[in-house]
């Protein structure tokens, strides 16, 4: 079962990852968007860490939804609506439980997923963040593992795509043979899920 | 590449500064960023707010006075702003009359105004949207997310700013903006690419011997690159792209726009060669504005924007306006 515990530290293993790949992120986001990706993502989580400390939820849903609310708030751009989004709704389809099981994780974070689709228009193979949204969240029943496999997966097959969403779309065609930044940090949310994991086992904080 | 900052962090920040020691009939919310008329809300007016990524200075908040914007918020480099900060602006300056949101089709920007008009309906403030879509050079088809907004924004905000202090109701004010937006269109090039703070180098690699057509006001490459072109090659192009799609009626106001790092010397040859091209067309041109307006921090290039007006527009564009950018009249 997973508690609060294991969603503070899933989001602060979240934060690593995005203070460690910032530069990557937006690297990727420089040829095909505007080269502000990794800036954008580590300020929000940086905030999302502050404001869990202050405020410890004391449920998986309201850790989820809270951390969703100051993305939205300190983000800006497409992926601060998008990504707190993904995890308000989450967090919602959660509901008030103290602790819930990976199987009822995995059905709230596809509701998640879909809120996210909603929003922004968006389908598999449009080279957005739900390239590796989808299959990983689909993957998720099956283990927190075949979760990262399948994102990181996901995310690398947006190289040759077109992207029909968001700036990369204006380029065309131009936009084939990039990685989308937006996939590549949906990717890290399932890589610090077996952090959190990890973590939970050995009972450290992630990024130590 | 060389900038004349203190740190990348707080680049946004200081230009608010700024701003405020700079222009005190301004009233720079430099925490919130929020930049607003002092004497906001104006009892029975309509404000119209606006705001999008930092790094196209002077647009927005440089078009904040009398006759134009009641506010402006303003995001990260090239990072739209978040809802909070509309909100915000949307209560300052709401006199019950209720604010009209100015919004570029950018994902970013179109995703945060719409939870921002949500959340400010739900604290009672009447918000009323227009879309501003203007660059013929996106297809705008079911495959894309559609036209870009760039240099028409300054049509849009000086024309629904002046039906505002009018007086005219929302609907009104809303129906001037979607009017101008749709009788607008804008084309522009990149002689080189801009450098964001954040990254201190170029955002993408344009050779010295080439030229970017169609390209975005974040950086963003445009859709074809050729040899470099002449200022009367270049105006050809973009005239023509922007007369194409538009249709050959008249008269029009003209934006010829600088993206940041070309000279108003070149502008103005430029400008001539815009006039050039309209008069071979046959399109008469009413009033032209040349300026650094909507800019891509220090990329080199320019943008031609055409607006198809009638009486009215006319009449508003020629009325009183007071901003740090941009002013006459009064």
């Amino acid at each position: 079962m997973l508690d609060a515990d294991f969603f503070r530290r899933w989001l602060a293993s979240v934060a690593a990852a995005v203070e460690r790949e910032a530069d990557r992120l937006t690297e990727l986001d420089s040829p095909i968007g505007d080269a502000d990706h990794g800036g954008n993502l580590r300020r929000g989580f940086t905030a999302v860490v502050a404001v869990l400390e202050k405020e410890a939820p004391a449920t998986p849903g309201s850790v989820l939804t809270l951390a969703g609310r100051q993305l939205i708030s300190t983000v800006g751009g497409a992926s601060g609506p998008l990504y707190g989004t993904l995890l308000r709704r989450t967090g919602a389809a959660l509901g008030a439980e103290p602790q819930v099981s990976a199987a009822d994780f995995a059905a709230a974070l596809r509701a998640g997923v879909a809120a996210v689709a909603a929003l922004g228009g968006a389908a598999p193979g449009d080279k957005t963040m739900l390239d590796a949204l989808v299959p990983g969240a689909d993957a998720l029943p099956t283990s927190f593992a075949a979760a990262r496999e399948a994102a990181l997966q996901g995310a690398l097959a947006t190289i040759p795509l077109q992207a029909h969403k968001g700036r990369a779309s204006y380029l065309g065609a131009r936009s084939v043979g990039h990685q989308d930044p937006g996939a590549a940090s949906s990717a890290l949310l399932f890589e610090a899920l077996t952090d959190a994991a990890e973590a939970t086992a050995t009972g450290k904080t992630p990024g130590e | 590449m060389k900038m004349l900052i203190n740190v990348a962090e707080t680049v946004v920040a200081d230009s608010l500064r700024g701003m405020a020691a700079a222009y005190p009939e301004l009233a720079v919310d430099v925490e919130n960023r929020v930049v607003a008329r002092r004497d906001a809300p104006v009892a029975g007016k309509v404000a119209v707010v606006s705001g999008g990524g930092s790094g196209h200075e002077p647009l927005h908040g440089g078009f904040v006075g009398p006759g134009m914007l009641s506010a402006a918020c303003p995001g990260e480099v090239f990072t739209s702003p978040v809802p909070d900060q509309m909100v915000r602006a949307a209560a300052a300056v709401d006199s019950g009359a209720g604010v009209l949101f100015v919004v570029k089709n950018y994902t970013g920007d179109v995703l945060n105004f719409d939870m921002a008009a949500e959340l400010a309906q739900d604290e009672g403030v009447r918000v009323a949207k227009v879309l501003v879509n203007d660059d013929v050079a996106v297809t705008d088809s079911l495959y894309t997310a559609g036209r870009r907004g760039t240099g028409a924004t300054l049509f849009v905000e000086k024309l629904a700013g002046a039906a505002a202090e009018e007086g005219m109701p929302l609907a009104r004010v809303e129906a001037t903006a979607r009017r101008v937006n749709d009788t607008s269109r804008s084309f522009g090039v990149a002689l080189s690419a801009c450098s964001t703070p954040a990254k201190g180098s170029p955002t993408f690699d344009l050779p010295a011997g080439e030229l970017e057509l169609g390209v975005g006001i974040h950086g963003e490459p445009g859709r074809e690159r050729r040899p470099m072109m002449t200022s009367g090659e270049i105006a050809d192009f973009a005239v023509n792209a922007v007369v194409e799609d538009l249709g050959p009626r008249d008269p029009v106001l003209v934006l010829v726009n600088g993206m940041g790092a070309t000279p108003l010397l070149e502008l103005y040859g430029f400008t001539a060669e815009v006039h050039r091209v309209l008069r071979e067309r046959g399109v008469a041109v009413a009033r032209t504005l040349v300026g650094n307006y909507v800019t891509s921090l220090d990329m080199t290039g320019a943008s031609v924007t055409l607006c198809q007006i009638d009486e009215e527009l006319l009449r508003l564009w020629d009325a009183p306006v007071r901003t740090a950018a941009l002013r006459w009249g009064m």
